[in-house]
């Protein structure tokens, strides 16, 4: 018997992609993809069922079809993505509750993979300089994305202890960048002037959109129950990664870069939010080695690579 | 104007001939190379650790910045560099001294320049550093993180030298008239690192540092105000300004000491406390020894 795969958030990017690699791999007959909004690209050999995770419908989806593997993908980053912050938190907090709500009384389900962020780690002046998988924030996130990343690791961990017999596979990436992907991180360093913090230089790391899906491939065909840090090998310095796509950088005391961020950001160009101005601070870099190990797959791009891949795809889109 | 000369403009003129044999080859050379360096920075094409170091930009900018400093101001005269490994991990454990950490700074470049190995000294420095403008910055691209165990670990484990001043504040912030007395030690918590990576601990003695700044008082006020752990009053800072920021061109010694090794320790000895104390206090111990030996033989405080 085949598997059933269930992906959430098929509708962006990194959804669609992972639910048309999983539906080329023999050992899965079927893969369900879940979002609110159609997909704009068409989904071969899918089955999309537009349905929102909010709403306990999904239950009924995951039962009839005997669903066996959940990826949930639909942890949405910026709030312009979902129209709005409090949207976005209602999608990410309560669709997460009711789509383990749901798992939980599917007995068919027997592995979830979940992709989390690196962001639940905070960052700020008291954080070592590597994350390993059980280390607590020093800096705990209050606002956006990375709160709501914390919150649905928590509903998830909840979930692992409630029902024991899934294997849940958790994985906190780092800034996913590349050729086809948009984030709030591609729409930063594609701004023409690119504001930093005065005094400070951030460490980056990236991991490329294919390594990120790969890795996400393998959690569903290996069943790897675990946390863990997904990152390139490698850093940029946030100085070193402007020099990089040649743009201008102005610096701006803390006390104004988060006004002039939020007037950029009202101007529907990017998200500014605490976190993400904290990150663009501080930074934030990850122990990738047990994902190395347990996975047996080492990223094929590294953080300066991955970066140089989405410097290409930017020169060929002007040319 | 029929009278009018006529100037040459190439031919016999010796000036620009003598110009350009002056330049080459040698230092034609170095200016393309200076050239090539800055059109690699400005593209962003050098690569730096997981720390954030950036050994290029540390070489060649920063330590060249402070080198003077070293050479014609302070006058270092580094001993004891057999005592600090080529190629492994080691935990080099000083005092601290003279408001702003210049003992830090020299003793990086005494290893860097002096060492037959040019090691990196990897400090770790309190979380204020890094919560800071600008300092942050430039301790990270210069090698160094957080005093906490991770990084203390990480970088042990990966055959760096690392750098410990456990007197902390207490230690530059001290007034002069405690000089070259060691302040308590923390927590021994570097020594807990040591053990855990069966580096060898290096107890260090700075003597010259404690004389760039004499602190005569420390201005709580000023220092709770500003959040500063101390706001230091010197003969010259604040009454002379920016001036009084000129450190006295005192005459150092670093002596880096015989190590103290922990291998011979067993697996778990670094949660036995009773033994973390006691090698914390050996190390000091050490410390305070060399230093006076140091202060017996230096002949004049700025000799």
């Amino acid at each position: 018997m085949g598997r059933i795969v269930l992906v959430t958030g098929v509708s962006r990017y990194l959804g669609g992609q992972i639910a048309r690699i999983l539906a080329k791999d023999p050992s899965i007959d079927q893969v369900i993809g879940v979002d609110v909004i159609p997909p704009k690209v068409k989904l071969s050999q899918m089955q999309f069922v537009r349905a929102d995770i909010r709403n306990p419908v999904i239950a009924k989806v995951l039962g009839e079809a005997g669903v066996d593997t959940v990826v949930h993908m639909g942890v949405i980053a910026t709030p312009r993505q979902a129209g709005g912050r409090a949207t976005m938190k209602e999608i990410n907090v309560i669709g997460t509750m009711q789509l383990l709500a749901a798992c939980q009384r599917t007995p068919s389900v027997k592995a979830l993979v979940v992709k989390s962020s690196a962001s639940v780690y905070g960052s700020g002046p008291k954080d070592p300089a590597m994350f390993t998988e059980e280390m607590q924030p020093r800096h705990t996130p209050r606002s956006g994305w990375a709160k709501d990343s914390v919150e649905v690791e928590g509903f998830v961990r909840g979930f692992a202890r409630r029902r024991p017999d899934v294997a849940v596979t958790t994985l906190r990436f780092a800034n996913i960048i590349g050729p086809g992907i948009d984030t709030a991180m591609t729409t930063y360093f594609s701004l023409p002037v690119i504001p930093t913090v005065l005094g400070f230089d951030a460490r980056l790391q990236f991991i490329h959109e294919d390594d990120g899906l790969e890795f996400i491939k393998r959690a569903v065909l290996g069943s790897y129950a675990g946390t863990f840090n997904v990152a390139g090998s490698g850093i940029l310095m946030l100085s070193q990664a402007i020099r990089r796509t040649g743009h201008k950088r102005v610096s701006l005391p803390e006390f104004l870069f988060m006004p002039v961020g939020r007037s950029i950001s009202s101007a529907g160009l990017i998200d500014f939010t605490t976190e993400q101005v904290r990150y663009l601070t501080f930074g934030r870099v990850l122990d990738t080695s047990l994902a190395q190990t347990t996975f047996g797959h080492t990223p094929m791009y590294s953080t300066p690579q991955a970066f140089a891949s989405f410097l290409a795809r930017r020169e060929v889109s002007v040319a | 104007m029929p009278n009018a000369k006529i100037i040459p403009i190439h031919g016999d003129d010796p000036i620009v001939p003598r110009l350009v044999a002056d330049l080459e080859p040698d230092v034609m050379a170095r200016l393309m190379e200076f050239w090539e360096f800055v059109q690699r920075r400005l593209a962003g094409d050098y690569s730096v650790d997981d720390f954030g170091f950036d050994p290029e930009f540390n070489d060649k900018v920063l330590m060249a910045l402070v080198r003077p400093l070293y050479k014609s101001w302070f006058r270092v005269e580094a001993s004891g560099l057999e005592n600090v490994p080529d190629q492994t991990g080691a935990l080099v454990v000083a005092n601290h001294s003279g408001v702003i950490a210049f003992d830090a700074v020299m003793t990086q470049l005494a290893l860097l320049d002096e060492h037959p190995a040019h090691r990196h000294l990897r400090m770790l420095g309190s979380d204020l550093v890094f919560q800071s403008p600008f300092l942050g910055e430039i301790a990270r691209k210069a090698g160094h993180t957080l005093a906490c165990h991770p990084d203390a670990e990480r970088l042990l484990g990966d055959g760096e030298i690392v750098g410990v001043w456990p007197e902390g504040y207490k230690g530059i912030g001290k007034p002069f008239a405690e000089r070259y007395k060691l302040q308590r030690f923390g927590r021994g918590g570097f020594v807990a690192a040591a053990l855990r990576t069966k580096t060898p601990i290096i107890p260090t003695a700075i003597v010259g540092a404690e004389e760039t700044y004499p602190m005569i008082a420390n201005a709580t006020v000023v220092a709770r105000l500003l959040g500063l752990p101390y706001f230091p009053i010197t003969p010259t800072f604040p009454l002379l300004g920016p001036l009084g920021l000129i450190p006295l061109p005192s005459k150092w010694f670093i002596h880096f000491g015989e190590p103290i090794h922990t291998d011979q320790f067993p697996e778990n000895a670094a949660d036995d406390p009773m033994l973390v104390f006691d090698l914390t206090d050996q190390v000091r111990e050490q410390i305070q020894q060399t230093l006076y030996r140091l202060l017996m033989q230096r002949t004049s405080v700025f000799g």
